[in-house]
């Protein structure tokens, strides 16, 4: 039993030093510049919509409706994707991200149907995020009570 | 005299000739180094179908009509179809054939049903048990994503350790002792697992199968690395076909100037970003039906050792922690008998 771990042991050694890693530096200052360039956008958009008199909380609101917007339509432009490719967390993390994970299940299933297709199959890669993101802000919201 | 010899190896007394092949390609696949060897090249990987699914069983039912047309025969001579591809329930290749009148055996080998299917083909036919069997086998690399990975559109980044399914069916006629090229060995392979858990690198996951039964193909055989002129497995890819060249050598075989992988011929990996090279049962069966048989009726090589690779998981048994068990199988196919 001990040499059968041993092999394996020694086989996967082997499989991390045969592996490419992938390039973290490069991909980091593309996720910079590439998620630093969604969120300036965000920002341009929330101060033009303050010039129309709204308050900065409607306009955050509006910003992220905007941008939600962009993101299901270059998912569904099938560019949302390249640049994603290109991007990494840079485009997964912003909320044109969180759009994304929504909008692609919900065309890749959409041969399933509208039930159990789109409807239940749309929520594969963002349920967990609205789960533990709700689960976090309950945990927040008790902490806040009692600072 | 008993055909079984060593341990996993089957030495035909009759070999069976493969009598035609078939291949059809997705696009991508019809860009790459192999295009002037496929039948046909798909423009749009949904060829006119409502979802990835149905296009992949459009694959199947043409690359089999295309091979049985090639050779000159009707569906009726044809006597089994053995036949796999990597969907729930193997539904491309049981729509894919529906229409057709022929008996089934449906296989699932993961990446290495073509061999499967070539060697209970030519199991078949040594046996007498058939006169003409198809052995096909097909992938797509969209209906792979929707099942294994993230749908399409989905905004990510491919590890470089991951390889890229093809979108293919290849179609291979097996019948009784006639013209070369002939299938004279075959190597069964057992399933190996080195505890290997990440889907994204299968070619790590399967290069110790692929070993396994190389060895053990040269010491079932006698044969030696200098009895082929080629050795290529299925989809290993650029990181398995290192790790399977490793392991060989510590039993002291040495074939690294011989040995090439399908995954790594069918992509040009610089400009079509495809990463660890091409993986899926079209991959091994679209290489082999195209390039590989093509090649042969050239003599360009006499005698090939086949090995296409499979890694036997699921997305379920990757959720829930499992390794991934490797498995190869070993088809000797050469242009000259005795």
């Amino acid at each position: 039993m001990d040499k059968i771990q041993n092999m394996k042991n020694e086989y996967q050694q082997m499989v991390k030093k045969t592996s490419p890693n992938s390039n973290l530096l490069r991909d980091s200052v593309r996720a910079f510049w590439v998620g630093g360039t969604i969120c300036a956008i965000g920002q341009l958009i929330t101060n033009i919509v303050k010039s129309f008199g709204y308050s900065k909380d409607e306009a955050s609101m509006i910003a992220t409706i905007i941008l939600v917007f962009l993101g299901i339509l270059l998912t569904g432009l099938d560019i949302y994707d390249s640049i994603g490719k290109y991007a990494g967390a840079g485009t997964i993390v912003p909320i044109t991200g969180f759009a994304n994970s929504m909008v692609s299940p919900a065309i890749e299933y959409k041969k399933e149907g509208y039930v159990f297709g789109v409807g239940a199959r749309m929520f594969l890669i963002a349920g967990p995020v609205i789960v533990y993101g709700t689960i976090t802000s309950v945990i927040v919201g008790i902490i806040h009570y009692f600072i | 005299m008993s055909k079984h010899i060593g341990n996993q190896t089957i030495k035909f007394d009759l070999p069976p000739s493969i009598i035609e092949t078939a291949s059809i390609v997705g696009p991508k696949e019809g860009k790459g180094p192999l295009a002037r060897y496929f039948d046909t090249i798909l423009h749009d990987p949904l060829w006119g179908e409502k979802s990835w699914e149905k296009a992949e069983s459009k694959l199947v039912n043409k690359s089999i009509e295309k091979v049985i047309e090639k050779a000159n025969i009707t569906p009726e001579d044809i006597q089994y179809i053995f036949a796999g591809d990597l969907l729930n329930q193997l539904t491309a290749s049981t729509f894919g054939i529906r229409n057709y009148d022929i008996p089934f055996f449906g296989l699932f080998g993961a990446c290495s049903t073509m061999a499967e299917g070539m060697m209970l083909g030519a199991m078949t036919i040594d046996g007498g048990f058939a006169d003409y069997v198809i052995a096909e086998a097909s992938s797509h690399f969209c209906s792979s994503e929707k099942q294994f990975r993230f749908p399409l559109e989905l905004g990510t980044q491919r590890p470089l350790t991951a390889s890229w399914t093809v979108t293919g069916s290849g179609a291979v006629i097996i019948g009784k002792n006639n013209n070369p090229p002939y299938i004279t060995y075959i190597t069964t392979g057992k399933i190996v697992d080195l505890g290997i858990k990440d889907p994204m690198n299968m070619g790590a996951a399967m290069a110790p199968a692929a070993a396994d039964t190389i060895v053990t193909h040269f010491k079932d055989t006698g044969r030696t690395p200098n009895d082929y002129d080629l050795i290529i497995t299925g989809d290993l890819g650029y990181v398995g076909k290192e790790l399977a060249l490793e392991l060989i050598k510590k039993y002291n075989y040495d074939i690294e100037n011989i040995f090439s992988d399908c995954g790594i011929e069918i992509f040009d990996a610089q400009t079509q970003d495809t990463h660890a090279g091409g993986s899926g049962c079209g991959c091994s069966a679209v290489t082999f039906c195209g390039y590989l048989y093509k090649e042969m009726k050239n003599n360009k090589w006499k005698r090939i050792l086949f090995i296409p690779t499979g890694a036997l998981m699921s997305p379920g048994s990757t959720q829930q922690g499992e390794t991934i068990p490797g498995i190869a199988h070993a088809v000797v196919i050469e242009n000259q008998l005795g």
